[in-house]
């Protein structure tokens, strides 16, 4: 009686202290999963490598962990053995030193002998960071606010370029609060994709503000800074989906603007930079074609979720300090340059980005969208030729 | 002047004070303060204001990231909320508090009668009052608060609306106030310091002072600058920082850590003195190693000026900079290092005691120090590209600042507050207070290590899901750590300011050791009116 009286405690014991690590965990709640080559749920450690450089920091951070517990065990080992043997309660009485020269000459010795290990110890690795020459693939990377836009400069696929924006599904359930899905606000629309081991020299700039490209099982991060270019490098040593995020504060939707890398074989790397080579030219909008009012209204539809939504909402009412484009002066203005200057050179200091980034006819295509959607029924189109006239 | 001095041993204190110049009457005694104990007061209330709100504006980020998705803020508010949250601590919370100690504590600790410059003290406290106003009023300006992060990287600041203006004017007239201040602590330290108060003989807390005030005044005009060419990029058609016009980006951060990188220690040289006075008292045994602890200081101080370029190893330095930067930074262990032997030799074969002040000190060296761990591994330039502006470095300076500035300066309130307010404090409820931000700190901080090595970004407003449970761990501890702090003011200081509670004695504790314990409890409101006579070391007045 006595020991299912103990057991059946010991079970409630167990179940309150699991319901209370649920509701400290919220653990039910998020059905999720490690993202391979993203955050593992709950990691504790740094990234799994897969660059040499990866494993060298890998290797130093695990190198001062061990170290800063030694000296934090030896040194608070004697504070706390001192706490408990030297207190009044125990009647210990206060001995009368105060000075020792040569105590004093040791620890500080000791330390700089410590940090002096640990400095050459990293120095090897700062080196190695720092050369990004001999690359075999030179790819610019452009911040904007909020996205990324990739250049192929040299090497196999140059010529190629692309913008890599979040997946607007995941921007839709960030808003709602509802997030789901192993690649929660890390999944993009097209993601960079390099070929495995071949050194790949990444130059950052920025269009807006500064922003900062991270990928952290490539131990890669590199401010993209307006105006300047910098460089970083990385080898990724293993094919598949490695994800990162910018991580210098660009403003509003600093948090969505994720960064995946996908890293193929050399084969399937060839295959990727011809098929997308085609998928360039078959796109490649002819800025004199003269287009119907539907066929580009329907085209802007496609530039208005994957560009303006985000600030100024599907509905057109904008949010905030976001203007609305339903029933703004501007958009139903006669005078159509106005609306296309707006576009092609933002307003408000920049809360209203310049969007010369996109194409004639894209820009066409989304103010066309804009005077004919919701309530304003304009009836005005604009061709991509009066874009290619403004932006001159 | 017939002020009678306070005798040593003698309980007789009706004669303490000159009653013709007794403080003022109503609200004039404070608007027209010129008593240094009066000033200290309300720098010290006013801090706790400002940490009030800005513990609110924590609250409301953790609250946001209790679960992913959003739930209570847009982005842009919550990057308000960072934002303000960052400038309300540092400039409004930590370093008046400071201020608030100095103006008490140095005048009794040198057996001066007041600060040097009466009137100009006056005037930098009431300086932070409309500065404060108008920097917490931003978030009801046209577009909100400033959201470009508490350091105010161009060219974001560019983009910001009319409230960065204000903003920025509001850290002109702070800074103008700490300079003020720290003119007038240098000046009193250096000239009003009783005959017999060698400068190798003043308590700790007014040589880091000391030191900090040249700090300040070396580096508040340096932000001045920094800001100044922000505003004038905004509105005057200047392109410092932006490189539309062929400015640099990178030159505002330059700029910008080179005041702030010794702003980091402005915060946590004062914290040294204090520690540095309690930890003695309670092991009832002399300092170790006074002299080493002001060279400590002192070499800390000249370090913070040559290692400012470690907050920007990922703007891409060349590699001699980053070497440089690198091994600077590492050094800066070594007088840390000492200061923090130096504590545990004080404490070892002493005869100690557990009073609160004790507990916060003691609590202060512990996990300071793993603030300082997490420093050295920042140091490394590899480690620091992988965790730079991740929840590590969150982790980092909260460990610093919390649990090193804020944990000094409870620490200080507990110790010097009987002398303040003439009654002691419940003992039971300075321990509760204790033990609860201790857990409550660690439960909200220590997690964020984790999600910084596994590459959360600072300052997201929404996150991958698999951060989630160490966020909501985090959110929890903040939440528990913010009422512990309610209860500290509920329950210990408005007490102690009633009145309520044991009558503090001359001297509460019975190994300190200094002027401050050489008059009565309260402090009466003028004090060392003529020049004490000092025994031999300094620490009390004789005949």
């Amino acid at each position: 009686m006595n020991k299912m009286t103990n057991k059946t405690w010991k079970s409630r014991a167990l179940q309150g202290t699991a319901a209370l690590a649920l509701a400290a965990g919220t653990h039910a709640a998020w059905a999720v999963n490690d993202l391979i080559g993203g955050p593992a749920r709950n990691q504790v450690d740094l990234h799994p490598s897969v660059t040499r450089i990866g494993a060298e920091v890998q290797g130093l951070h695990q190198f001062m962990l061990v170290i800063c517990l030694v000296i934090f065990i030896a040194v608070f080992g004697v504070m706390f053995y001192s706490i408990i043997k030297h207190r009044k309660s125990v009647g210990h009485k206060s001995a009368n030193f105060h000075e020792s020269v040569a105590v004093e000459i040791a620890w500080t010795i000791v330390p700089f002998a410590i940090v002096v290990v640990m400095g050459l110890m990293a120095t090897k690795t700062v080196v190695a960071m720092k050369d990004t020459s001999n690359a075999d693939l030179t790819i610019k990377t452009t911040g904007y606010q909020w996205k990324w836009g990739y250049d192929y400069l040299k090497g196999e696929g140059e010529g190629i370029g692309f913008l890599s924006s979040l997946d607007v599904a995941q921007r839709n359930m960030s808003d709602a609060g509802k997030p789901a899905g192993d690649d929660y606000l890390l999944k993009v629309d097209n993601p960079l994709v390099v070929p495995v081991n071949k050194k790949i020299r990444i130059i950052t700039t920025a269009n807006d503000v500064i922003h900062s490209w991270m990928v952290p099982a490539f131990a890669v991060k590199q401010d993209a800074i307006p105006g300047f270019v910098r460089d970083t490098w990385f080898r990724a040593e293993k094919t598949g989906d490695f994800y990162g995020q910018c991580v210098e504060l660009c403003g509003k939707e600093h948090a969505y603007m994720p960064i995946h890398v996908k890293v193929l074989s050399a084969e399937d790397y060839t295959k990727w930079v011809e098929a997308k080579k085609k998928e360039m030219a078959a796109k490649a909008d002819d800025p004199s074609k003269v287009w119907t009012l539907e066929a580009l209204a329907e085209r802007g539809a496609k530039v208005y979720a994957a560009n303006c939504a985000v600030c100024h909402r599907p509905d057109g009412k904008g949010a905030g300090p976001i203007k609305p484009l339903d029933g703004a002066a501007v958009v139903l203005d006669a005078d159509k340059t106005k609306q296309i200057g707006v576009l092609l050179n933002g307003q408000n200091n920049g809360t209203m980005p310049a969007w010369k980034g996109l194409s004639d006819t894209e820009i066409a295509a989304v103010i066309t969208y804009t005077k004919n959607n919701w309530s304003n029924k304009t009836g005005q189109i604009v061709q991509p030729a009066e874009v290619v006239a403004a932006r001159k | 002047m017939s002020a009678v001095l306070p005798q040593h041993g003698s309980h007789d204190h009706s004669h303490d004070h000159d009653h013709d110049h007794g403080p003022l009457k109503g609200w004039r005694r404070w608007v027209f303060a010129t008593n240094h104990k009066d000033i200290g007061t309300m720098y010290l209330l006013f801090s706790f204001a400002m940490l009030m709100i800005g513990g609110i504006l924590a609250l409301c980020i953790r609250a946001e990231l209790f679960q992913p998705g959003l739930q209570f803020f847009n982005p842009e508010l919550f990057n308000s909320f960072t934002t303000m949250h960052g400038l309300i601590m540092v400039f409004g919370a930590i370093m008046p508090a400071f201020a608030g100690f100095a103006n008490w504590m140095i005048p009794l600790q040198i057996g001066a009668s007041d600060m040097a410059f009466a009137r100009m003290n006056n005037f930098s406290f009431w300086l932070l009052i409309p500065a404060a106003i108008m920097l917490a009023g931003s978030f009801f300006m046209p577009g909100g608060a400033p959201a470009a992060g508490w350091t105010l990287y161009a060219p974001l600041t560019l983009q910001m609306g009319p409230s960065m203006d204000a903003g920025i004017f509001a850290m002109h007239i702070m800074g103008a106030s700490s300079i003020m201040g720290s003119i007038n602590i240098i000046v009193t330290i250096l000239n009003m310091r009783a005959p017999g108060m060698t400068l190798m003989k003043m308590p700790l807390f007014a040589w880091t002072w000391l030191i900090t005030a040249y700090l300040l005044i070396a580096v508040m005009p340096v932000l001045a600058g920094a800001i100044t060419m922000t505003l004038t990029d905004r509105h005057f058609g200047t392109s410092f920082f932006s490189p539309a016009g062929g400015g640099d980006p990178i030159m505002y951060q330059h700029i910008f850590w080179f005041f702030g990188h010794p702003e980091v220690y402005i915060m946590i040289l004062p914290a040294f003195g204090i520690v540095s006075a309690i930890v003695p008292a309670f092991a009832r045994k002399r300092l170790f190693g006074y002299t080493s602890m002001v060279y400590a200081t002192a070499s800390i101080a000249i370090l913070s000026f040559i290692v400012w370029a470690h907050h920007m190893y990922v703007t891409g330095m060349p590699v001699t900079g980053q070497l440089f930067f690198m091994y600077a930074t590492m050094l800066i262990a070594v007088p840390t290092g000492v200061k923090i032997f130096n504590w545990i030799a004080t404490m070892w074969r002493g005869s100690m005691t557990f009073e609160t002040p004790m507990l916060w000190a003691v609590g202060f060296i512990f996990v300071f120090t793993i603030g300082g761990f997490t420093g050295l591994i920042l140091a490394m330039a590899p480690i620091d590209i992988q965790l730079q502006d991740t929840y590590y470095v969150v982790a980092h300076f909260h460990y610093v600042l919390v649990a090193g500035s804020l944990y000094a300066l409870f620490a200080g309130v507990y110790y010097w507050g009987p002398k303040w307010t003439g009654v002691m404090y419940s003992e039971t409820r300075g321990k509760i207070h204790f033990w609860g931000s201790l857990i409550f700190f660690n439960v909200t901080f220590f997690p964020m290590h984790f999600l910084g090595l596994a590459g959360m970004p600072r300052r997201y407003a929404d996150y991958p899901m698999q951060f989630a449970d160490f966020n909501a761990i985090a959110t929890i501890g903040a939440f528990g750590f913010g009422l512990m702090q309610v209860y500290f003011f509920l329950f210990v200081v408005v007490p102690m300011m009633r009145g309520q509670g044991a009558k503090a004695p001359q001297k509460p504790w019975e190994g300190a050791e200094g002027l401050e314990w050489e008059v009565p409890s309260p402090a009466p409101f003028h004090t060392f009116e003529n020049p004490p006579k000092l025994d031999v070391t300094a620490t009390r007045v004789v005949g």
